[in-house]
Parts: structure tokens; sequence; C-alpha cells
């Protein structure tokens, strides 16, 4: 079985060999097939790929015409045949069992192992479920040897790693480096480094369960050991990276909606803790956190991450684990101070009038939508911060820029 | 050293004994590991999280669905469990209804349990539990959407164990409900009552329908004439609740805690149930002196499996009994008997079964409009009842059925355990009617708790060939098989697991306890000085008085076939 359900946001490294290079990923089944003595195989491939499935599709063809799939291959007596399964949308259908269960016809959700996939998977039956870029690096190996893909990367991760690199950053786009590459490497070399020449302050690597490093992390080698010690993961290969000028508890807030919303609902500790989660990081950003928030998140994601059912749960919390971990008092400033030190938080916004600038000529009350502006004509304006809905429009209508965010 | 294999539960050592995983092997060691989704009887879900235990290096496993491996070591309670199970109950709690004192459930609820034992004294996240959803459609069961827990053991047994499949999962993450087929009413689903669901909900989701209100309103109206009749296995089945134990037959005291709460008339189920026996067996042996044994005759005692008949194989419902129930025969003769009294007469039926609330209601079983039994109540509800009425229940003195039906065989006591309607049914079909051949019987393979037995018996030189089952999937899998070719002369289909003892409408009890209520009613035949149902003097009198001429118009009926998209 080959996982081709690509569902974190902003990754296409499946994509990109399931449409560019199809051949590379089918010959790596063939090759699984005749290892493990298995005559079907199934790609799982995510329904918003139609160009990937028609490709597969095509490539699967073609192979047959050439006897290289099918009954009997090149007179081997192998036989080998290739589904394609789409999938209908679920980002928890990634996770081996569930997508077990999706190709059955069953409601995707995972189930509790043991059995394993290797014992027990698709139609009960022993199944070897792997991921694109693996099925694709086989043929390469096979024809270079092991050696030849060991000399590449470190020692416990061998081989390479495609990644999609996005964000504030020069140069986006999927990349594809050696195992133990250094994230500066990755980001000021490769990707030309900050955009617009701004400070770097974090990046967010492994998809939407992902953690977050910061700046002291900068020269980690990206290999699965250093990352699993600084409490991130490969995953599927998501690097964003963020500038100065991103809050910190908005991009966790911004994970947590996606894995609340796409938790299956089967274990209780994920489908009642990340809505609690998102809850609590929601009334943060907007200005109603309380004291006690950072510990209550803190013991819902251990919590999630040591009970609950399947991978998707079990990292579920990370994005918002490693931002309180490296970013902390960024936490507090929204919690305590009720700013948010990036300004992003549209709530947390003050909008103030500089009464030493402010010449008292009306033009802001008059231009604001909810009459929050007061004041004697002359005379310094006042906003009422309870009734301003932090619009902006008053910064723009004022002459003399007095009126200030802050 | 013995060659025994033993895990480290606690610092103790178990003895491994075929346990499929960690979860029973704790509770063997007598350690009360909490879970909702937990089922020895269905497939694992491991969706509650409740039972996680550490392993030796600090790991946690879920221990339902956790091998037990020889040599390792457990531990069941440390901090970290502690606080885990806590914060899962306190996010169960703050998207649940918590006003306990008024729901159906009340007592009887694992969640209320579980916070109680776990000591939850405060939710941190606010009040989200949704308004009351509630599917009042279906006659057998209520189902309230916002008390559901999710842990999906209806959605198991329904399939599993039943192999209906009314309810299933629907939408996704905290979305998530349980839901019939584009979310129709319970009633318009292919749900045939059996109340096993109900059974299984830890919470007040999924109840037995509550038809107590309007019994005692009967009861109450000075206008009524309110007879009750009692199945067989009512009497194991509510004594622990009420103080006895289970498994004991508590059937005098429950005579007498009707008549104290102002029922008229108090009957006893097992005299219907000897009237099925002479017309089933009268019906099976007709088949086959008239050589129409090419399929089994099927019982047709059971009102959900009657239900299920109907609705997935319709083709069978000429081979199904035209047999009504004991309950709707005896209740068509009492209703005969007192046709001519002053006052308005109402029938009550106290059933271990949810499905019977739905028989009861079928046009075929009413009489100018009027059914026949005019309520059904499950034996929760009886309890329910005798709790209402302060009355205490294990200082009552026993009690004697009324006359003029007072009398009943030990063969219409074991209807209500799966094998009995068979074992019943031979006693009356046998040559030989010597205790010894009556003995005989119980171990010609009809007794027992599994879910698939089979029998054969002579019948003159002739072999009958006789199945048992217990639970719709085995149902289902028999019916599968003999339509392959397998022959049976009689197949006995009980829906619920273990028979009528484990009915939908019973208190929950595990598989242990649901074997002593059967003991307890083979116990209560072998005090019944008559064993075979044709020896019963009623029936001479009944079959030469009300039944003269009119056996087939009040003790049988003709099911339609009314098979719908399944």
């Amino acid at each position: 079985m080959c996982n081709g359900d690509e569902g974190d946001p902003g990754a296409f490294m499946d994509r990109s060999i399931m449409e560019g290079d199809p051949h590379r990923m089918l010959e790596g089944m063939i090759i699984a097939g005749i290892a493990c003595g298995a005559s079907e195989g199934y790609i799982y491939v995510r329904a918003e790929y139609p160009l990937a499935v028609s490709r597969l599709k095509k490539a699967i063809e073609q192979a047959k015409e050439y006897g290289l799939l099918g009954e009997n291959i090149l007179g081997s007596g192998f036989s080998f045949n290739i589904h394609i399964n789409r999938g209908a949308g679920a980002f928890v259908c990634g996770e081996g069992s569930a997508l077990t269960a999706s190709i059955e016809g069953k409601r995707g959700m995972p189930r509790v192992k043991p059995p394993r996939t290797v014992e027990q998977g698709l139609f009960d039956m022993p199944t070897v479920l792997n991921n694109v870029e693996t099925f694709a690096n086989v043929p390469l190996i096979i024809r270079n040897g092991a050696c030849w893909y060991k000399s590449i990367g470190t020692e416990k991760s061998p081989g390479t790693k495609a990644f999609a690199l996005t964000g504030n950053i020069e140069n986006t786009g999927l990349i594809e480096v050696p195992m133990g590459t250094t994230l500066r490497d990755v980001i000021f070399d490769i990707g030309g480094g900050m955009r617009g020449g701004a400070d770097f302050k974090a990046v967010q690597i492994g998809g939407p369960s992902g953690g977050c490093l910061s700046k002291k992390d900068l020269d980690l080698p990206l290999d699965f050991d250093s990352l699993k010690k600084a409490g991130a993961m490969i995953g599927s290969g998501g690097l964003v990276v963020m500038d100065n000028n991103t809050c910190m508890v908005e991009v966790a807030r911004f994970f947590m909606n996606f894995t609340q919303n796409e938790s299956c609902g089967k274990c209780v500790p994920c489908r009642e803790g990340t809505k609690r989660m998102l809850e609590v990081l929601e009334r943060i950003v907007e200005g109603n956190g309380q004291d006690g928030d950072i510990e209550l998140l803190l013991e819902l994601a251990d919590t999630i991450s040591a009970t609950a059912l399947c991978g998707l749960g079990k990292a579920a919390a990370f994005p918002v684990v490693s931002t309180i971990k490296n970013f902390r008092e960024e936490y507090e400033a929204h919690i305590y101070d009720k700013k948010c030190p990036t300004g992003n938080c549209q709530k947390l916004k003050n909008i103030i009038i500089d009464a030493s600038l402010c010449k008292g000529c009306s033009k802001c009350a008059r231009s604001c939508p909810v009459g929050a502006i007061t004041g004697k004509v002359k005379e310094p304006f006042v906003i009422d911060q309870s009734k301003c809905i932090k619009c902006g429009a008053c910064i723009e209508t004022c002459a003399f820029h007095a009126i200030l965010e802050g | 050293m013995d060659n025994k294999e033993y895990i480290m539960i606690d610092g103790i050592p178990v003895e491994i004994n075929g346990e499929k995983n960690l979860l029973e092997l704790i509770r063997k060691a007598g350690i009360k590991l909490p879970t909702f989704c937990y089922h020895s009887e269905l497939s694992i879900y491991g969706a509650c999280r409740m039972c996680m235990v550490e392993n030796e290096w600090g790991g946690l496993d879920a221990a339902c669905s956790t091998p037990p491996k020889a040599g390792t070591s457990i531990k069941t309670n440390t901090e970290r469990l502690q606080k885990y199970r806590k914060m899962i109950l306190e996010l169960l709690l703050a998207n649940h209804c918590r006003d306990c004192t008024t729901c159906n459930n009340n007592g009887k609820c694992k969640l209320q349990d579980l916070a109680m034992r776990y000591n939850i004294s405060r939710i941190r996240f606010p009040n989200t539990s949704p308004e009351p959803d509630v599917d009042d459609s279906s006659l057998c069961i209520t189902k309230d959407k916002s008390k559901c827990i999710l842990c999906g053991d209806c959605v198991r047994v329904c399939s599993e164990v039943q192999n209906v499949g009314a309810i299933d999962f629907a939408y996704r993450g905290s979305k998530m409900t349980i839901s019939t087929v584009f979310d129709k009413p319970i009633a318009q689903s292919s749900c045939v009552g059996c109340g096993q669901c109900a059974l299984a909900c830890p919470t007040g989701a999924i109840v037995v329908k509550d038809d107590t209100r309007k019994v005692w309103k009967e009861i109450y109206d000075k206008n009524t004439r309110v007879s009750v009749q009692i199945a067989p296995a009512v009497r194991v089945a509510l004594g622990k609740e009420l103080g006895l134990n289970d498994g004991e037959n508590a059937i005098g005291k429950i005579v007498a805690a009707l008549r104290r709460m102002g029922f008229d008339d108090i009957f006893d189920t097992s005299t219907g149930a000897d009237l099925t026996v002479l017309e089933e067996s009268a019906e099976l042996l007709k088949r086959i002196k008239e050589g129409k044994n090419d399929m089994p005759l099927f019982t047709s005692c059971c009102p959900a499996w009657v239900n299920y008949c109907e609705k997935f194989y319709p083709e069978l419902l000429p081979h199904v009994s035209t047999c009504r129930s004991p309950m709707q025969m005896f209740a068509s003769i009492i209703k005969e008997e007192y046709s001519t009294s002053s006052k308005r007469l109402v029938h009550v039926a106290v059933m271990p079964c949810t499905a019977k609330k739905f028989e009861a209601a079928r046009e075929e079983f009413k009489v100018n409009g009027v059914s026949n039994v005019d309520y059904v109540l499950t034996t929760q509800e009886l309890i329910q009842m005798i709790k209402e009425s302060g009355i205490v229940f294990s200082e009552l003195e026993p009690e004697a059925i009324d006359m003029p039906f007072g009398t009943y065989t030990g063969a219409g006591v074991i209807f209500g355990v799966t094998g009995g309607v068979t074992e019943a049914v031979l006693r009356r079909v046998v040559s030989d009617k010597s205790p010894t051949s009556f003995r005989s019987l119980a171990y010609t393979g009809v007794r027992g708790m599994k879910g698939v037995k089979e029998a054969s018996v002579m019948y003159g030189d002739r072999k009958l060939r006789i199945a048992v089952v217990s639970g719709l999937k085995n149902a289902s899998d028999l019916i599968e098989r003999i339509k392959s070719g397998e022959h049976y002369d009689l197949v006995e289909v009980m829906a619920c697991p273990g028979g009528c003892i484990n009915g939908g409408g019973q208190p929950f009890v595990q598989s242990e306890e649901r074997e002593k209520r059967g003991k307890g009613l083979y116990s209560a035949d072998k005090l019944c000085n008559i064993k075979s149902s044709e020896e019963n003097p009623l029936m001479m009198t009944l079959y030469k008085g009300i039944l003269k001429g009119r056996v087939h118009e009040l003790l049988h009926v003709d099911y339609a076939s009314k098979k719908e998209a399944k």
C-alpha cells in the first residue's frame, strides 16, 4: 500500500513525485511486492490531486503495456497489480489504519494496535504500507546499492529528504537536501534568507502537528534524532519559515484549529482535548486569556500526547508545546498584559490618540463607524477602548499622524 | 517454579491464563480499571483511553488492546495515569449534560459513577453540553444525543452482535454523533427494538422507553381492572437491584409487590408459554407429518427476531411459527376471560424485553382497535415502580399467582433462557415422559450460554435436528448456512445473547452473572411439580372452554411481509 494522502497544508513533496515521476514510485511498489510476496498494490491518493491520479493511471497503463505490471511480469512468474483509491478529504486517512479502513469502504477512523498493519492490514491481510517518497527511493537504492544511499545524509538518517519550504523566505518551493543539512543552510543558503531582510524568528517543521523551532536551533541538523530531541519532527517535510512579525500564539492557534478540525472524533483526548486547547488559544489571542491558561494548555497537551489513540492526536499538541517552550513570553504578554508583541492579534490591538499631536480637528470622530471617539474641538480627542472595533479608519483619516496602533 | 506464565501488575504476580488483553488480567487481579468502551463480547474499540497503564519502560498502553506478555510488569495507578484519567473525565463532563438528578439513567450511569470515583469536583472548561436532542419515535428505546459520550458500544452491539447496523457514527471530530441512516427517526430505521444498545450504553444516551407513568395512571383509575403477567426471565433478574442476589427466583416477592402496588389480577407468563409449547409442538409435528419440513420451523416467541426476520429475511416468514408469543397468547385469553367485567380492562405485561413494547402495539394483536396487551413494562421499569412505592422488596413475604390461571409448568418457566423453548417443546414431543427422559433432554445440547447450539432427538424412528441460536448475528449466520443446504427441523431464535435473561429491558450484568440468571430459571423448573406443558390441568380447561373453536383466532398470527429497502 502506498500512502499518497498528502494532507498537510502547503506540502507537495508526494504530489511532485506522483505527478512528475510516477514510474519511480510504481517501480518501488513492484520491488516491494517481490520482496514481501504481495500480488496486489494499492495507492491511496488525495482526491484533491486530480493530476496525480490521471498521471498515475497513465503510468500504470504504460507499465502494463511494457509488461512491467500485471500477470507474469517479464516472464518471471511474478504477478503484481496496482489499484488507485482516492481519498475523500480526511487528513486522518493518512494514518495507516484509517487509510486501510477508507480503502475498505469503511469510515476513515484509526483503530487500536496491535495488530499492526504488517500483521493485519488491508482486508485483514498482512500489509506493507509506505509513503510515496519511500517507495520512490527504492529503485535508486536497488540500482546504486545501499552503500551509495548511506553515503548521503547522516549515519542514523541516511539519504535525502524533500522539504516544502514556505513562509517569509526569499526562495519558496520544493527542495531536496541530504539528511543532516542544518536549518541555517536550508533557510539562508537554499532559501535565500528572510524575505525583505527581516529577522528570522521561528520555523515550523513537520506539518500541522510539527514543532516550532527558534533561533537557537538554527544549527540543528535536519535528521530524525536531532529533531526529536528538539521537540520537533520531520513529519511530512513541511518547513514554514516565520519572521519577527509573526505572532507565535496565533501560529499555535492556527495549527490547533487545523488538527481539531481534522480529528476523526474517535478517542476522547483528541476529540475533546484539541477542542479545549483551541478554545483556550482562541481566548488568549482575543485578549481573554486567564492566569493558569499556559499550565492548562500544557496539562491538556500532556494528556493528549500520552493517551491519544493515533499519531494525529499524539502529535496534535506539538505546535503549542514548542511555542510555549520557545516563546513563553509571548503567551504571557497576551494573557497578562493583554498585548500581542507583534501586533498581529486584532482583538489585542489598542488604537490610541497621542494627545501631544492631536489638534482636535474631529475628523477621526466623524470617520469612526461605531462612535468610539469623542472630544471637544481644538482639544485632544480620546478613544473609548470598550467601543473601538480596531478597524483603523481613524488612523487613515488623521492628517497629523496622531493616531497610533499599540 | 511451575511453568505458568506471570505478569507483574502493581508489583503483584498475576497468572496469565488465556486472557486476550491486559485489561482482563488487571480486572482478574481485583483492580477495577475504568473503561467506557470495553465489552468483552464486542470488538476492541480503544477510544475512551481510560484504561491506559504504564509499562516498565515508562510508556503507556491501552490495557484493552494490549496482549499480556509474560515476564513484563505494568503499573495501573501512577500519578500520571490518575492525572490523565481525571482529565479525560473532566473533558467528557465539560461536554456532557450534568442534570444527573433528572436523568433517566441516574444512579446507573458509568460517567456519573467514574466522576464520583475519581472525585471530579471542578471542571475547568466552559460548559458546552448540547441541548437535549431526543429521538422518541421508537416504542422500545429513547435516544438522546446530548448524553452520548461516543464510546461506540451501541454501534458495535447493533452491528457485531445483532447484525442490524441501525446506527453508526456520523460526522467527524467534535461534531461526531451516533446516527441512524440519514438521521431518520429510529422508528424508521432498521432497528428491531431488541434494546441491546440501551443495555450497553454507559450513560443515559439510549435508555428503555419509560411507560411507568401511564401504568400508574391506570392503576389509580377506579374504573379499571388492571391485570398483569410476569415473564419468566424477570424473576431472576430484578433481585440484585432490590437487595437480593442476581439469579435468585423472586416470583413470590414480585407477586406480593405487584399486589401492594394495586394490580388486580396477577398471572405468570409461564402459563402462556405452556400454551405456546402445545401449539408450537403441534405445528412442528404437523409439518413433519405433511413432509413440509424442507425448511425448518423458526420459533416466533421473540419479537425482536420477528422484526429482524420481517426486515432482513422476509422470505423466511412462511417458515416462522404462526404461534403468537406466550405474552400475546396469554393476553388474548385474559382479555377474553374478563370481557364481561363492568370495569375497563387493562392488561400489563412485565417483560425482560424492549421489543415487547413494539409487539404489544402491533395491529395484529388488536381487537376492535384495542391492544390485548395495553402496556409492557420492562424489568427495569418494574424495579423503578417498586422503588417508587417504597416497598422494601427483600422483606416481602412471597405470595402466589392468582387463579384461575395460577398453574404453570417448568416447561413454561425455562422459556426465559436460550434453549428453553426447545427443551419445552421436546418434553412435549418425546414419547418417554419419565423424569429420567426429561433429565436427559437437558444434556442434548440445548442448555448453556453458547450463541449457537445444536441438538438431535428421536421422534418415532425419525431424528429431529434442532438448532438453538441467540444473538441475531448468530441467527443470520445460521440462516445463511440453512440457505446453502444445511437441514434442521426446528430453529429456536432469541435476539438477545443468552435469551430473555439478558433482554434489553433487564438490568445490565456481566456475562458471568447472566449465567446465574439462567441457573435460576432451571432451579425454578426443578421446583415445579409439572414439567411438561400438556400435563398442565389448566390447558385442558382452556381448550375445552375459551379456546374451543377459537384456537387460531386467539393463539395464532400471520406476520405479513414488510421488507424495507435494506
